[in-house]
């Protein structure tokens, strides 16, 4: 199954044990995993803003302190046996990340900072190279700031034109135009999944459109990899970014896949050491996959904690998290609409199976910041703001959204304490 | 929920719900300037008219308008802010602004760390209404909003000709 074909999958797919509450989780078991979940009891804590990062569980936490306690080292170019466990550490990270993704060369995995990295490295490497006047770029009006002002920030240099995948009014893209806007794009930046609505898009209808006109495809996929399966030969992007931290990995590290043959014949990113093969007074040549693009020291331990995060989502299995997200969005839709009714407004599509599991709502004419505090006030953490998606916020005609997201350690009792919260502060606000 | 009462007040709500000189004047012969809080989206946009601008900080505002879009906290501290400002000279003003900073910021420096409520022995009486703003200090992130009002009024004043003094 891949994010384009995602339905209610097949509820005889897999056969973990099925707890009461119909999903294929077992939450509470998961939640003990996490130990910020136990350590903040008062109030409980309602975590609703994995959009934003997730929590990390102990099995990340102790990968890592493993590796500082027993294996750190600078990694390559060391002869002593330390130096070499670091390496290897560094490299059966990368190849899990490969291995995660359904990428078959693991030197086609580069650990970057994070996605916003990743995408910076796409635009003032292959962008700089390939993109000029009389060129175009097309992103949609649901991408992230990270997938807009690099390309901005290059165009402003570079000359080329910017266009926009516009809207329906549920959020989701109108692509009636797409052949036609397509003509003369060079770049198409795509999300996998709004973090502000949670649509899903057809990657692979537009890879197929932007192929044929002759364009690459750059997949935002933040948002998707931690909570659906995905497979870079399926959906057929040619370069896709994501975040460790949003999927039970660190903070510091991030991850840019791109095709070889693309990787290779572009120019190293940022310079300095680990990225060359030789250095000479008049020049460098840079070393070859994936070294080219790791300039400096890379994030270690954050790469090995990320490794650990994949291991822990393969054990889950990330078709059981996309079926447990999906009945929980479904959930959270039907039981706030019924309880709170005409009072609550959601943004985006009316389908929970066209959806990730992120909800941007409106109360009442509550300002999602005022919302936000109240909720805090019963421990239930979610987001206002305007979510790193201004224009998006411009289609949806409000200046800000309150988000709640949800995660493999949330569950129905989460979704009913958002409720009453909510209930709370309409109380509050409006006696 | 006693910090939560204590952040939206009564009063606080009143100025919320029936924003006080809410609207646009003409621009010129007034000045306008925006703020935006670009964490939160919050927006606020200042009209000020003076009586003569050459009278420096003698100057009367004659007249001020707010337009914008954000919390109650945003929001209310601007409509306190008009309210207090009409009428008065440009140094009463800023020293109004300047009471208020200090109310604010007595804790702006600990933005992040355990922040202990609002200072016991300030002097809050010549803030009038604003005073009820003062738990916002326990919620550090909310400072920007109460004084996103007061730096957009300080931006107006320049623009009017008669710059502050920070
Ligand atoms: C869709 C999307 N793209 C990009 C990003 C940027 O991720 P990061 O801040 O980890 O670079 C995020 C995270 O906020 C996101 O949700």
């Amino acid at each position: 199954m891949t994010i384009d074909t995602m339905g209610t999958p097949d509820p005889n797919a897999s056969a973990p044990t099925r707890p009461d509450n119909g999903s294929a989780l077992d939450v509470p078991s998961i939640k003990a995993d996490f130990p910020i979940l136990s350590n903040r009891i008062d109030p409980p804590l309602v975590f609703l803003d994995s959009a934003a990062s997730s929590q990390k569980p102990t099995a990340v936490l102790d990968a890592m302190r493993h590796y500082y306690e027993y294996d750190h080292a600078n990694v390559h170019r060391a002869a002593y046996d330390l130096a070499e466990a670091a390496t290897n550490a560094l490299e059966s990270a990368r190849a899990k990340v490969a291995g995660f993704i359904g990428a078959t060369d693991p030197a086609e995995i580069i650990f970057t900072k994070n996605a916003t990295e990743s995408i910076n490295l796409v635009a003032r490497s292959w962008g700089a190279a390939n993109l000029g006047e009389g060129d175009a770029v097309l992103l949609t009006q649901l991408e992230h700031h990270a997938d807009i002002v690099p390309w901005q920030q290059l165009a402003a240099e570079k000359g080329f034109e910017i266009r926009w995948i516009p809207l329906t009014a549920d959020a989701q893209l109108d692509l009636s135009d797409l052949d036609r806007m397509l003509d003369g794009v060079k770049l198409v930046g795509l999300t996998a999944m709004s973090n502000v609505v949670g649509t899903l898009t057809p990657v692979r209808h537009i890879t197929e459109a932007a192929h044929t006109a002759g364009a690459v495809v750059c997949l935002d996929a933040c948002q998707s990899v931690p909570h659906t399966p995905t497979d870079v030969s399926e959906l057929d992007v040619d370069f896709m970014v994501f975040s460790g931290h949003k999927m039970c990995g660190p903070t510091g590290i991030g991850v840019l896949w791109g095709r070889r043959h693309l990787l290779e014949d572009m120019p190293p990113f940022l310079g300095g050491g680990g990225m060359i093969l030789d250095v000479r007074l008049d020049g460098f040549v840079p070393a070859d996959l994936p070294a080219k693009f790791e300039a400096g020291t890379p994030p270690i331990a954050e790469a090995v904690g990320l490794g650990a995060a994949v291991d822990y989502l393969e054990a889950i299995g990330m078709e059981v998290v996309r079926e447990h997200e999906i009945r929980l969005t479904a959930y959270a839709m039907r039981s706030l609409t019924e309880r709170l009714g005409d009072d609550l407004t959601i943004h985006g599509p009316a389908e929970p199976d066209l959806r990730g599991g992120v909800l941007s709502f409106a109360y009442r004419d509550i300002h999602p910041h005022d919302l936000s505090q109240v909720l805090n006030s019963y421990g239930v953490c979610v987001r206002p703001g305007h979510h790193c998606a201004k224009p998006l916020m411009r289609c949806l005609g409000v200046g800000a959204t309150a988000r709640a997201s949800w995660y493999i350690y949330n569950d129905t009792d989460d979704i009913d304490a958002l409720a009453a919260a909510i209930e709370a502060s309409g109380d509050f606000f409006s006696p | 929920m006693s910090d939560l009462e204590d952040l939206y007040r009564e009063i606080i709500l009143d100025h919320y719900r029936s924003p006080r000189n809410r609207g646009e004047l003409a621009v010129p012969p007034a000045s306008r300037a925006e703020g935006f809080n670009p964490l939160c989206g919050d927006e606020i946009v200042v009209y000020l008219q003076l009586d003569d601008p050459a009278k420096g900080d003698e100057a009367v505002v004659q007249d001020i308008a707010i337009g914008g879009q954000g919390c109650s906290i945003s929001q209310s501290s601007a409509s306190m802010m008009s309210a207090a400002a009409k009428g008065h000279t440009v140094a009463e003003v800023r020293e109004l602004s300047s009471a208020f900073k200090s109310m604010m910021s007595v804790h702006e420096d600990e933005l992040g760390g355990t922040v202990a409520g609002a200072p016991e022995d300030a002097d809050l009486s010549a803030l009038g209404d604003l005073a009820a703003l003062r738990g916002v200090v326990q919620f550090p992130v909310r400072i920007k909003c109460a004084t996103l009002a007061w730096n957009t009024l300080a931006e107006v004043l320049a623009q009017a000709g008669v710059a502050t003094s920070e």
